[in-house]
Parts: structure tokens; sequence; C-alpha cells
């Protein structure tokens, strides 16, 4: 594939994500018309709404796009495998155990504007993926194979762990784990954005900045350490930034699937494997499209609001679908 | 000038020692074979210098410093690998895959330029591969894949390049090929040549010496001629040779089987 193409492409995404920030905060259950913003006096709820519940939704959909779609292409380069999510490591698991725990057994009081089912998520999290580490580090050397295999162990142990609190708790309280799992983008004000704020600025410049050692990591650990990789701190270093991303993603707003595993794949269909290009494709087509995907999830049926994952897979699927039929070649990992 | 020297090197792996205290030594500029049975501990000694594989006992020196004491990147500045071919394709034109192999020249900042796109070219030119600068690497025959991986090693601007059974899976005309490229550049370059091969009649008549293994020790290092006696073969492979003297070369080769 030519580079101009690549950078054309490039070049259309980033207008592409420039364009839904710009538009998809006036969409939604009631739109909002540009007018009410500027106009002074004019129609003040247009304008709260657009403040306080819009904007910081969109920012927040753009960042957790990033986040997701970034991390499962460092975990598919690290892996080598194709079918590696950021939730394969047990951090969704994880995040998940900690908010649940804390939904049936624990009271709901905030702390720094974040309600402690957050934090609760949070330490779920960076317990899963220590657990993960400790593991790996156990048998000698830092193996990929060693931390997949911990990693779906763990997912499995947390989950059973959610089903047994379930099991054991109220319905009401069932109702609640059941829609903190399908995940949701919605906030208000700005607690959410500013939390994940310095994970997602910190983590997209590292691994961007990361593209060579990605691509070592592609020709496998021999050669990446022959061409002067230090591949076991890389990988180390890897994992901890995005488990840390992603770990903050999962406590804010839940498991969103497929765009971590599918937006990646779709990138490197359009631009190829080289992660001088991937890595900012990854960055804007994960953005664009968890944007995109809120708002059709704001707008499609009102006055209700379906789970942002249900719209991740019905868009996605079809266009990866689509990408993968009329493509000629499809690069192995 | 020694370019590698290995001292009373030891590795083992679970309860096997896989090299046991070998010791030899690599001028520089010089063209050393490394033969030996399956399992002989080729590919390990290969990885250690490499330091793909860490933990032995006993001192390898690169360029008189311990390889210990070397970053990474640094020694890969020094010593390029070229692993055996293990079928597994890589998801990379050819220009992308030799510019990846830049890695120990770059930094975080650096872009591709001008000057980087003439080293593909120049690379690729001598080892006679230049219409396939925008194949696909999952595209190539195993000889052109070759070819790739030992331009790659000259793009790392290595001036040691070890390499594990480099013809292996080859017709004969590539692996004259290969065999030619290699000798030129160690020529021509001066570059430093670590070959393991099966090989052992291309073996003694391309290179100054042949380093023979078995079951981790040294049995034989020394001149190329030399080696090419029925007891030094037998001992090493546990079989009968029949030998013939070169036409061309005064040297002894191993005759084919004929297996009635």
């Amino acid at each position: 594939m030519r580079e101009k193409r690549k950078v054309i492409i490039l070049l259309v995404l980033f207008l592409l994500s420039v364009l839904a920030l710009i538009v998809c905060p006036f969409i939604g259950m009631s739109d909002i018309s540009i007018k009410t913003l500027f106009a002074p006096g004019a129609d003040t709820i247009g304008s709260f709404i657009y403040w306080n519940i819009r904007l910081p939704r969109v920012l927040l959909a753009f960042m957790v796009g990033v986040i997701l779609s970034l991390c499962g292409m460092v975990f598919q380069a690290l892996f080598r495998n194709p079918l590696t999510t950021p939730f394969t490591l047990g951090i969704s698991s994880g995040a998940a155990f900690g908010a649940i725990a804390f939904i049936v057994f624990g009271s709901e009081v905030a702390f720094l504007g974040l309600t402690k089912t957050y934090s609760s998520a949070f330490a779920g999290a960076l317990f899963a993926i220590s657990l993960v580490y400790m593991f790996t580090r156990m048998r000698s050397g830092f193996s990929t194979l060693a931390m997949l295999l911990a990693g779906v162990a763990i997912n499995f142990f947390f989950s059973s762990l959610i089903l047994l609190f379930q099991y054991l708790a109220d319905v009401t309280k069932v109702f609640q784990t059941h829609r903190w799992l399908m995940g949701s983008l919605a906030t208000f004000g700005f607690n959410k954005v500013i939390g994940v704020l310095p994970f997602f600025i910190l983590g997209s410049v590292f691994i961007i900045a990361s593209r060579n050692e990605l691509n070592l990591m592609l020709l496998g650990e021999d050669l990446a350490i022959s061409r002067g990789l230090n591949t076991t701190r890389f990988k180390m270093m890897m994992f901890g930034i995005c488990s840390l991303m992603v770990g903050v993603s999962v406590s804010l707003c839940g498991v969103i699937g497929f765009v971590g595993i599918i937006a990646p794949h779709i990138c490197r269909l359009l631009v190829g494997s080289d992660h001088r290009y991937l890595t900012k494709a990854s960055f804007l087509f994960g953005g664009f499209f968890m944007v995109v995907c809120d708002a059709v999830a704001r707008k499609i049926i009102p006055p209700s609001e379906l789970p942002i994952g249900v719209i991740t897979a019905l868009l996605g699927g079809p266009f990866f679908l689509w990408l993968l039929i009329t493509r000629k070649r499809i690069e192995d990992l | 000038m020694n370019v590698i020297e290995v001292k009373g090197f030891s590795y083992s792996f679970g309860n096997g020692d896989i090299l046991r205290s070998v010791t030899f030594s690599v001028k520089e500029g010089e063209y050393l074979s490394i033969i030996g049975p399956n399992g002989a501990g080729k590919t390990t000694l290969l990885k250690n210098i490499m330091r793909i594989l860490k933990g032995g006992r006993g001192s390898i020196k690169v360029k008189d410093a311990e390889v210990v004491g070397y970053s990474q990147r640094e020694l890969a500045r020094i010593i390029s690998y070229v692993p055996q071919a293990d079928g597994r394709s890589y998801p990379f034109e050819v220009r992308e895959f030799i510019l990846i192999s830049k890695y120990p020249h770059l930094n975080p900042f650096s872009k591709i330029t001008g000057r980087d796109e003439k080293e593909v070219d120049e690379v690729l030119e001598s080892v006679h591969m230049s219409r396939f600068k925008n194949r696909a690497m999952a595209a190539l025959s195993s000889g052109e894949r070759q070819k790739i991986m030992i331009a790659a090693s000259l793009v790392q601007k290595a001036e040691v390049f070890l390499l594990d059974e480099p013809t292996t899976f080859l017709d004969p005309r590539h692996e004259e090929e290969i065999y030619r490229i290699l000798k030129k550049l160690n020529r021509e370059r001066n570059i430093t040549v670590l070959a393991v091969t099966h090989n052992v009649n291309s073996a003694v008549l391309l290179s100054d010496r042949v380093l023979a293994l078995k079951n981790g020790s040294v049995l034989y290092c020394g001149d190329s001629g030399g080696f090419m006696e029925q007891n030094n073969l037998r001992s090493l492979y546990d079989k009968e040779f029949e030998l013939m003297r070169h036409p061309k070369k005064d040297i002894n080769v191993i005759l084919p089987e004929a297996i009635p």
C-alpha cells in the first residue's frame, strides 16, 4: 500500500473525528440548535443540556473509544493474536467484580464527586491486573502465553464470583448490576472526563511513541530482541500502561465490548499493519466510532437510550464484514 | 582482533546441560561455520551471543567487553541475527520490514526520510532483490525471504552476522546464491559471519574455520580442511562417510550415500 494513500486515509479519519466531535453534542433525545448556544438569553435548557450533559458525554465517548481501540491494538500486537481484546487479561471482570461487590454489599456514598462504585471498580481492576502480573512473574521470564492463560483464568474466576453475588442479591440490586455490566457513557458534568483525561493523554502519547517497538513485536520475540529491543521491559511497560487506561475506562463506563477488538482490525484493513500509521488510525477511528455509536444510541429509539455496546456491535459488525469481503489481502498478525 | 570470544561458557535448561564449557573465538572478518548433530547446542550458542537467551555461566565477550554489559540496542548495532526459518509470515511489505530493522539506529521521534529510502534501495540491491521492494513478505518464497533477512541485517549496520541454518529448505540455486552473497559481504565489507549449517561440504568449502559441537561440547575448532578426516566426522555424527578429494579445491568432501 502506498504511503500517500495511508496519509490521505489518516487525514480523512482526522476530519471525520473533528466533525463528529462538533456535530454529535447537538444530537440526542432533544436536538439542540447551534443558535441556542450563542444567542443571548435564548433557550437556557438547551445550553444547560449542551454544557453539562452532551459535551462531557461526547468527550468521554471519544476518550474511551480511543483507549479501547489503542489498547486492543497493543494487546493484539504483543500477543500476536487477532482475537485479543483489552479485556482478555481479566481487567474488565476485575472491575465488574469491584463494582458489583459494592452495589450488592456496600452503601452508595459520593467521594470526590465520583461515587464509590467507581473507586471500587477501579480497585477491582487493579487487583485483577496485579494477580495476572504476580502469576506471570512467578514463572521464569515473562512469557506472553503464560500471561494470556493467567488472564483467562482470572477472568473466569471473577466472572463466577459476580454470578455468585448476583445469585445472593435481591432483585433491584441484580437489575442495577445488570445495567452496570451493559456499560454506559451517561455522565453529568466533567468529573468523569477529568478522571479519564490524564490516562487518555499520557497513555496515547506513550503508545504512539512506541510505534517502532510495536512493529518489532510483530516479528516475534527473537527477532525483536536481535534488533535491539528489551522485550521483557517493553512488554511490562505496555501491559502496565494499557491496564491502567482500560481499568479507568471500565470503572467509569462499564464494559463496552467490540470496539477494542474490531476497531484495530478495521484500521489494519485501511492502512496495513505498520504501527507508524496504525497507531494514529486506531486512535482516530476508535474515538470517532465511539462518538458516532453513542449518538446513534441516544437517537435511534426515543425516548429510550440503547446500551452503547449493542450499537457498537450492530454498526461495527457489518462494516467489518464488508471490509473483509472487499479487501483482496487479509494480513495475518 | 577477536570480535567474539567465548570462554568456558555453559548453559543449562531444566536439568539438561545444553552447552558445556564452550571455548572459542572469532576474529574480525572471519567466516566461521558451526556444525554438529541436531540438539548439539548450535542454536543455543547463537542465541546466547545475541542475548536472546540469558543466564549462562562463563564468559562471552563481544569486542573485548562482556556481552552482559551491553544494552540490547548497543549489541544490535554490532551483531545481527537471522533465525531458523519457522514458516512464520510477517504482516509487512519488504520495504517496511527492512525499515523496521533500522530500529537500533532510531529514536521515538525519528521520521523516515529520503535517506532511509535510499538505504533500503541499496541493501536490496546488494542481495539482488530490488524488484521486490513493495511485495508482501508473506508472498515471498523461502529463498527470497532469506535474502530479505540478510538485507535487513545490512540495514542494521551490524559487523557480525549470526545465521541459523540460512539455507535449510532452499533449492540448490538459492542455496548457492545465499552463500555467494554472504561470502561477498564477508570479503568486501569485512563482515564477520557465524553460520550454523548441516551442509558440511559447503561449510568447509566456504569458511575459514569450522566449529564442531557435540552434546554441548566443542569437538573441533580450527581449519576447515583439517576437519574433513574420517575420524573427526565419525565422532561428530556417529556414522561412516564416503570421502573424496574436491577436484578444484584441495579439501575432502562427503559423497552422497548410495543406499541400495
